[in-house]
């Protein structure tokens, strides 16, 4: 096999822990992922070598920082093939990128009786934000159902579609369920309609390769930290002739051209949307992140982990107590499962015994819980460091928590 | 191999997660109050009934892990036949022990309540332990609204 897992976990210091006295099996990577020593490495360089506030001093170091901040913004719009630089806005995450698309694009444009549509198994930033926007405007929410495999029924989300939608927002992978939704036909539906459509990529982002223009999203968000990067930067695109037209979302320094006290002036794009001193360190962080992703190619990764997930998933189905969650054709490396009688939060705890990090609960996706009729599940989220033996000891561990449980 | 996590999860706790005692809805309960952990998503409904200033009985319904459905099922178990003073007592004890605040070695004091003792040792689960009796609490207060253990 070309791709070398076991070289790969040598960039991951992290992966040397031991939990309880064991190897550190780390299944949590939908919540977040390691991060590797390129950019362990940059973060340290940043702040001994290159720091200083960005868009500002004429001084040398201001100018270094700035040269690296906007570099990784040249870095993310390749990662993503937007058309322009101008089309990359720096936030904190994914659920800030909605949020600004809410308050600025939603905000202006919705009237009462208008529709945002979205879909069953969002996350909850990819509900509260639009519940937010539609208390302040009289706009109303829909919601695209799903069937028991976790899929979007698409003949019923184009029924949800009319003259009153003004946004869909979907979300590109599920983080409970770890469904890949078709969010080309999606956009498609949408756009044949005249709607423009947000695309939620948290999840779907470190796992294939991603390209807006392909799509033809009018946004789509994501957070650094679950592609290997810092916490505290994230990524919206959108279509600059769209974000051109949408007001501001917050004010203050960066984003203004001339302020007086009778007017102010806003900057350009990116800047328009990029109030106050950005988390520079982490940005740059997530150009390094983005730049060792790439030198290992999101192709590679997405066959390897698709490799990963089957064979758990052949695994996980040889215990006959044990329910997959989210059985979708079209599925990312996230196994959500539930064992009969046994609650996902003994199982997290029992599991973290063994060294296995687990996530256990509702995935901040309660309306997918309901709908599944499961208070929380337990769900094994697998990166590109992990390994086909990592699965084996979740299964084994699986294996004797059932039996301690009798 | 789980040698480590017997603290936690005793034969007891097995039991009362298997079979939790007073698990039923109570018609005549003078209060009744909903308990929720919004981290994990546990929920539980509980009963009380108060007379003269003594808990007569306790039950409760709902969904937890083991750790939450055993504390609520010793939980009824204990309190019945005690004043609202002498509960209040036992939660502040029983809430201090666990959260760690109370280091004692000696659980006596804490009767059948001592098998959960083991959850000092995991920050993470104190909430579950304790959401039956943030509940009781409420309750004993006449706290209208649900529960929250954040």
């Amino acid at each position: 096999m070309s791709f070398d897992v076991a070289k790969i976990r040598q960039d991951f210091p992290i992966l040397n822990e031991t939990i309880h006295g064991r190897p550190l099996v780390y299944l949590d990577n939908a919540a977040s992922t390691q991060k590797p020593k390129a950019v362990l490495d940059t973060l340290r360089h940043v702040y001994e070598h290159d720091y200083a506030n960005v868009h500002r001093g004429v001084h040398t170091l201001s100018q270094r920082a700035t040269d690296l901040f906007e570099g990784a913004r040249e870095k993310v719009r390749t990662f993503i093939n937007a058309r322009k630089i101008e089309e990359i806005i720096f936030v904190r995450g994914t659920t800030e990128a909605i949020n600004l698309v809410a308050q600025s694009y939603g905000r202006s444009k919705l009237q009462a009786g208008d529709e945002i549509l979205i879909t069953t198994m969002e996350h909850h930033s990819n509900i509260v934000p639009w519940q937010i926007v539609c208390q302040q405007t009289g706009a109303v929410l829909k919601v695209a159902p799903i069937n028991l495999a976790g899929e979007v029924l698409m003949e019923e989300f184009e029924g949800l579609l009319n003259e009153r939608t003004k946004l869909v927002s979907v979300v590109h992978m599920s983080n409970a369920l770890g469904t890949i939704n078709p969010v080309q036909r999606i956009v498609e539906l949408a756009h044949a309609r005249g709607i423009p459509v947000m695309l939620d990529g948290a999840q779907a982002i470190p796992h294939m390769i991603v390209d807006v223009q392909a799509l033809d999203c009018d946004f789509y968000a994501f957070s650094g930290h679950k592609l290997c990067g810092p916490t505290g930067i994230g990524v919206l695109y959108g279509k600059e002739a769209l974000l051109k037209a949408m007001p501001p979302w917050q004010g203050g320094g960066d984003m203004i051209r001339m302020v007086t006290f009778a007017k102010t002036e806003y900057n350009t794009l990116p800047y328009k949307f990029e109030a106050g001193t950005p988390a520079i360190a982490e940005t740059i962080g997530l150009g390094a992140a983005v730049d060792y992703l790439q030198a290992i190619g999101m192709d590679n990764i997405a066959a390897y982990e698709q490799q990963l997930l089957h064979y758990a998933t052949q695994k996980a189905l040889e215990i006959p107590t044990l329910k997959i969650i989210g059985t979708a054709s079209d599925k990312g490396a996230i196994l959500g499962f539930t064992l009969h009688h046994i609650h996902p939060h003994d199982i997290g705890t029992l599991l973290d015994q063994l060294g296995v990090a687990v996530r256990a609960g509702h995935h901040c996706a309660m309306p997918v819980m309901d709908f599944f009729g499961v208070p929380a599940t337990a769900r094994a989220s697998f990166s590109f460091y992990n390994t086909h033996e990592e699965v084996d000891v979740l299964i084994d561990g699986i294996k004797q928590l059932i039996e301690v449980f009798g | 191999m789980f040698d480590e996590i017997r603290d936690l999860y005793q034969e007891v706790v097995f039991d009362h997660n298997r079979n939790p005692r007073n698990f039923r809805v109570m018609e005549d309960a003078t209060r009744k109050i909903d308990g929720f952990n919004p981290l994990c998503g546990d929920r539980i409904t509980l009963y009380v009934k108060v007379k003269d200033n003594v808990i007569e009985d306790v039950s409760f319904q709902g969904s937890g892990c083991a750790i939450s459905t055993a504390s609520a099922s010793l939980m009824t178990e204990i309190v019945r036949g005690h004043t609202e003073e002498e509960t209040h007592g036992l939660f502040e004890l029983f809430h201090n022990i666990v959260t760690g605040e109370d280091q004692r070695t000696n659980f006596d004091e804490l009767g059948k309540l001592a098998v959960l003792a083991g959850v000092r040792a995991y920050p993470a689960r104190v909430k579950c332990a304790t959401l039956a009796w943030h509940s009781l609490e409420a309750a004993l207060k006449e706290e209208a609204e649900t529960v929250s253990t954040e």
